[in-house]
């Protein structure tokens, strides 16, 4: 499972940098957006998966391996938030730059 | 509870000012006194800090690996006062006149949000909540610097998003690593548990990760295009809190996370560091010297600038971190008065280009004496507080040895003075042009729009007069921040944390 959201993780680099090397805005923001999906699997798969173990300890306390880490995705539900916030507003942002310039060429705004 | 002061007071000014009614005035006296008393909160924490030692607040009294800890020692709480102090100056020059547009748009309650965002990233022990905190204070100029609407502003508030959304990324993915391999985000514990957990391999991946985000939020080479690209172009008032206050959010957040967490003075990163130090210098200075727009040669000043303040990190001696972090509090004071003086220039000849500014040492003897104040200390003429801070960034560097380095900085340091003379020459001696003459109404300026200057200016010579105390407390701070001990044992001591107050 951690290799398969390495991999995953790494394609999600690799295409958002791709993306963000086009010069054209909107290809921008959608490599950004992946970028920053990436990172959120990044810290789901640095951390370990536990497999359908719930992240709460029980009475008597749990071994390391019996519950899953609670703390990697309350980290990945915040950086969604705000990733969604952000983008949703350089969404924005691109869309009153691309109507001033006339043109989504990065190199013509 | 005095420690959640600098965050809370601000949040508060600012949901005061979204819901009370468009009442101009109200609005500025509101943001002016969120800001005065943030101010005050910040020189509590740092009279506390003096005499007591490092502060620490649980939130919500969770212990500290497990809960969100706000700690302050000195670095801290200097940073939170000059906080104070910038927000005052920013928000007081609003009684002069603000675009009505923009206040409609909550411009007051946006500037409470930035510092609030800034003082959170200084004060947090968490460094998750570092992030987030980078993302408070990063939305919030998002804002600032696209409430515009002319093509130009809107074009460099994209670069601006564009550019620090990449460097959250690289954040993120850095304290993802950092948490996997650690398996704690509290800023203490990691200190205590990294030395155990690190391999080098990892250990030089996530150091150059960290210095590759903070890097193009302090606008080093070669992160920093970003920056000359877009601090030109919001109001002046907007471009001193962005110029003082964020790229040195970054400065704070590489000095912090590299004491505590990069300890071994060999590591490459720490070399690397020292050249991009070095090349910053070198490349803002004489960027700046084929500017023509005065807030354009501020932008490049402001990154060469920023060279002086990390090359003590790469050092790592106590006498070189605190005179980089003495250089710290000297810029910002110095390069938010500048940036002020250009809305001085955009209230009386309607431009900051130097072809066409001049002959303003006639027309505004005083104001030619106020603003020569701020150009000679960052030029760093003696005996103002850019001579001191320059003093206390290179005599280490002569100390250890490193000749390259200092012979840069000391060219560096003679472009400066070079640049700055081009600006008084431009600005004050050249008789006026035609365009200057020609108009025949010369705008008058106002109490409120000098009273700002005037204050950054007196603490400039202030802290020229001060230069010992301060730049003992700079030491002090910087032996604090190199020992690490001290911070490891308030935040998460031996048995109970210090109790909470």
């Amino acid at each position: 499972m951690e290799l398969l959201l390495a991999v995953l993780a790494g394609v999600l680099y690799a295409t958002g940098l791709y993306l963000m090397l086009r010069r054209r805005l909107a290809q921008l923001i959608i490599g950004l957006g992946l970028m920053s999906n990436g990172a959120n699997i990044l810290i789901l798969a640095a951390a370990g998966v536990t497999r359908a173990k719930p992240p709460l300890i029980a009475d008597p306390p749990l071994r390391a391996d019996q519950f899953a880490d609670p703390v990697p995705q309350s980290l990945i539900l915040t950086a969604i938030v705000i990733g969604f916030g952000v983008l949703a507003f350089a969404l924005v942002l691109a869309h009153r730059v691309q109507r001033s310039a006339g043109s989504d060429d990065i190199d013509m705004i | 509870m005095l420690l959640a002061l600098p965050i809370l007071l601000p949040l508060l000014a600012a949901i005061a000012l979204l819901l009370l009614p468009q009442r101009r005035r109200l609005r500025r006296v509101i943001a002016f006194v969120g800001a005065l008393l943030i101010l005050g909160a910040a020189v509590a924490i740092l009279v506390r800090v003096r005499s007591g030692g490092i502060q620490v607040l649980q939130i919500g009294s969770w212990p500290a690996p497990y809960g969100i800890t706000l700690v302050a020692d000195l670095f801290s709480a200097l940073m939170v006062v000059m906080v104070g102090i910038i927000g005052v100056a920013v928000t007081g020059s609003s009684f002069s006149g603000v675009d009505p547009r923009r206040e409609a748009f909550g411009y007051h309650a946006l500037i409470h949000v930035l510092l609030m965002g800034v003082a959170g990233a200084f004060l947090t022990g968490d460094i998750f909540n570092l992030y987030v905190w980078f993302e408070v204070m990063l939305i919030a100029s998002f804002v600032l610097m696209s409430l515009h609407r002319t093509r130009a502003q809107l074009h460099a508030a994209f670069t601006y998003v564009a550019l620090n959304l990449l460097a959250s990324a690289f954040l993120l993915t850095a304290i993802g690593l950092l948490y996997g391999q650690a398996g704690t985000l509290n800023f203490a514990d990691l200190a205590r548990a990294w030395p155990d957990r690190r391999t080098p391999g990892l250990d030089a991946a996530l150091s150059m990760l960290f210095l590759t985000a903070f890097g193009i939020k302090a606008g080093l080479f070669p992160l920093f295009f970003w920056l000359p690209a877009s601090y030109h172009t919001p109001p002046a008032a907007i471009g001193a809190l962005l110029a003082g206050l964020l790229t040195k959010v970054g400065v704070y957040a590489m000095i912090r996370v590299f004491t505590l967490l990069f300890v071994d003075p060999a590591a490459s990163v720490y070399t690397a560091l020292l050249a991009m130090s070095g090349v910053t210098m070198i490349v803002g200075l004489i960027g700046a010297l084929g500017q023509h727009d005065l807030r354009r040669i501020l932008s490049f000043n402001l990154i060469g600038h920023i060279g002086f303040t990390t090359v003590g990190l790469a050092l790592r001696t106590p006498a070189s971190l605190g005179g980089s972090i003495l250089y710290v509090l000297h810029h910002i004071l110095v390069i938010s008065t500048l940036f002020l003086v250009s809305g001085l220039f955009l209230r009386l000849r309607r431009t900051t280009d130097l072809r066409l500014l001049g002959g303003m040492y006639r027309s505004q003897p005083l104001v030619a004496c106020l603003v020569m104040v701020p150009l000679f200390s960052l030029a760093g003429i003696p005996p103002l507080s850019g001579f001191v801070a320059k003093l206390a960034v290179v005599g280490p560097m002569i100390g250890r040895q490193h000749y390259v380095l200092a012979a840069v900085a000391l060219t560096v340091s003679l472009l400066t003075v070079l640049s700055m003379a081009r600006v008084w020459e431009e600005a004050f001696w050249k008789p006026a042009t035609d365009r200057a003459a020609g108009s025949a109404h010369q705008p008058r300026l106002d109490a409120a729009i000098l009273a700002p200057v005037v204050l950054l200016v007196s603490l400039t010579i202030g802290l020229s007069v001060a230069a010992g105390p301060v730049y003992d407390m700079a030491t002090r701070a910087a032996q604090q921040l190199l020992d690490r001990n001290d911070y490891v044992r308030a935040v998460v001591g031996e048995g109970a944390p210090r109790a909470a107050r």
